[in-house]
């Protein structure tokens, strides 16, 4: 069977740049992260009881996982109230939840055709990326503020000052932004949802338990120790609680932010990479 | 003779050692409303993933608009319209937002944001939704929405894998109607994949014919029917390969498990 085809005549002259293409890269990068954040806060908008239902869980660890190991003096924090010490820790794993879901979201978007639609865009891939990820950090952001007014309101003992709320957000952000890529990472892998559930949890769980969210890293036997000095959420959490409550890190946030920053590039550039393989 | 909007050359797409598309080639020319046709799992998709650069190709060569598909895909990206067979735009948004949302990542500038976004929904006739979620629409609104998003960067060249699937006879027609007046009014290049031979033969100037991963035929629909001397399309198609078109090739029982839930989710949203 022969089709009727001519031979394909050769375009003779060099296309043009598209207009789309004529501001800096970078300035693409940023726009492109800017939509995708503000379309994330716009859903949120739109579903307000998201927000409310996703805060119960960070509450539920403060106030009943909290008063228990509290009430049971099962750890010697000094003068630190347990519940103070304790709400860094659920604050970074409220925020590592959303970010490790958040791959849910991408192969649901890869099942629908959004995800299709947004790779054949000029959006730089990086963007994509990015933009998932301050989406993640968009709602990571709205619940720890909740969780901020509620310490405020309980009389719970944060050592409050401007610089340690806005050190705390930026070091959330971080967080989120970087566990966000580790799970669009994962989500290029994984191509099921029911699957990825799976794996999420499997992730989720020991990085949570393997960090200094619950208790400090003293108490640890010496293997899980070992666990906990790789896991970036021990370096978010001893940040965080550095700035929040003023004790449980080593008095270097610095040295906590440069680690989760490294970890955050690292999952940026992987995910950058894998994520346009998330559609085959 | 000016270059054509789309030129594709011999190309070859392999998964393992499944060939997807065998060695396909054909131009489209500016303004020209071309259709692909062919049954599920010909390799319709493959190609139009080709072209919109999300797949590149194992061999041969593929142009859009005067760019190279694999040595400048941005450029590619940023001339074309696409639109999945599956749902596209973001149910939790309202359609407006859809709008605005596929405005910048298309890089539509600031100043003409606005501007683009109005003729989108008058060309579409959006304007009765504006205001509500995408995921309360009905199917003909999604895909009309669909195509609005699309138009925003007046692209130089508008894919629409399988546009009707799952679309009722009434908003069928009316998204063809709305496809035909955007190629008068802006003359856009409109490539089309589709498995519905009366909905090619009546909207398309030229088809191809695809099946098992080759172009078997291309021509202007009234001339496939005289050449084979066929009553339809159908019975073009049958002269052809010898079966209806509805009848599943060896190679459509491959097909992948996401890709057959994900036309089974676009079919039963749009339904």
């Amino acid at each position: 069977m022969s089709a009727h085809s001519a031979a394909p005549p050769t375009a003779s002259v060099e296309a043009a740049v598209p207009r789309a293409l004529a501001t800096a890269p970078l300035v693409r990068v940023f726009d492109g992260t800017l939509a995708m954040a503000q379309a994330e806060l716009r859903k949120l908008r739109h579903d307000h009881l998201d927000i409310v239902t996703r805060s119960v869980q960070p509450l539920l660890w403060l106030f009943i996982f909290g008063s228990a190991v509290e009430g049971a003096h099962l750890l010697n924090l000094g003068h630190v109230e347990y519940r103070a010490y304790l709400a860094p820790g659920v604050m970074a794993q409220a925020a590592m939840f959303i970010a490790i879901f958040f791959g849910l979201a991408v192969i649901w978007e890869r099942d629908v055709g959004q995800l299709q639609r947004l790779l054949a865009t000029p959006l730089p891939r990086t963007s994509i990326v990015l933009g998932k990820a301050a989406g993640a950090c968009v709602r990571a952001l709205v619940q720890a503020l909740l969780l901020l007014v509620v310490l405020a309101l309980a009389s719970i003992g944060v050592r409050w000052s401007i610089l340690g709320v806005l050190g705390t957000l930026a070091m959330l952000t971080l967080g989120t932004a970087a566990f966000a890529c580790m799970s669009m990472l994962l989500a290029a892998a994984v191509k099921e949802r029911e699957r990825f559930m799976g794996i999420g949890q499997l992730i989720m769980m020991p990085l949570f338990f393997a960090s200094s969210a619950l208790y400090p890293l003293a108490v640890m036997p010496a293997w899980l120790r070992a666990i906990a000095r790789v896991n970036p959420l021990t370096y978010e959490v001893q940040g965080l609680r550095q700035m929040l409550v003023g004790v449980g890190g080593r008095g270097v946030v610095w040295l906590d932010f440069l680690v989760v920053a490294a970890f955050f590039v690292a999952m940026l550039i992987a995910a950058t990479r894998a994520y346009p393989n998330a559609i085959l | 003779m000016s270059d054509p909007a789309v030129l594709v050359d011999d190309l070859v797409v392999r998964f393992d050692r499944l060939t997807a598309v065998g060695g396909v080639s054909f131009a489209v020319s500016p303004g020209e409303v071309f259709g692909l046709l062919g049954p599920n799992g010909a390799g319709k998709t493959t190609t139009i993933r080709v072209l919109t650069t999300l797949l590149a190709p194992t061999a041969g060569r593929a142009l859009v608009a005067g760019h190279d598909v694999r040595s400048d895909s941005l450029a590619v990206r940023a001339s074309i319209g696409y639109i999945p067979q599956a749902i596209s735009v973001d149910g939790a948004l309202t359609a407006y937002e859809n709008l605005d949302f596929y405005g910048r990542v298309t890089g539509v500038p600031r100043k003409e944001r606005r501007e683009r976004i109005a003729e989108a929904i008058e060309a579409m006739d959006l304007h009765h939704m504006l205001d509500r979620l995408a995921r309360n629409l009905s199917g003909g609104m999604l895909r009309r929405l669909e195509i609005a998003s699309a138009l925003l960067n007046r692209p130089r060249v508008l894919f629409l894998d399988e546009p009707t699937v799952g679309l009722d006879p009434n908003a069928r027609a009316l998204v063809w109607e709305r496809l035909q007046a955007l190629r008068e009014s802006a003359e856009t290049t409109i490539l089309v994949t589709t498995h519905l031979m009366e909905e090619a033969e009546r909207h398309c100037d030229r088809l191809g014919v695809i099946d098992r991963g080759r172009l078997i035929e291309q021509g202007a629909p009234a001339e496939l029917i005289e050449r084979h001397a066929a009553h339809t399309m159908e019975d073009v198609f049958t002269a052809i390969t010898g079966r209806p078109i509805a009848e599943e090739t060896p190679e459509d029982e491959q097909g992948r498990l996401a890709d057959v839930r994900a036309q089974r989710r676009t079919a039963n949203r749009l339904g």
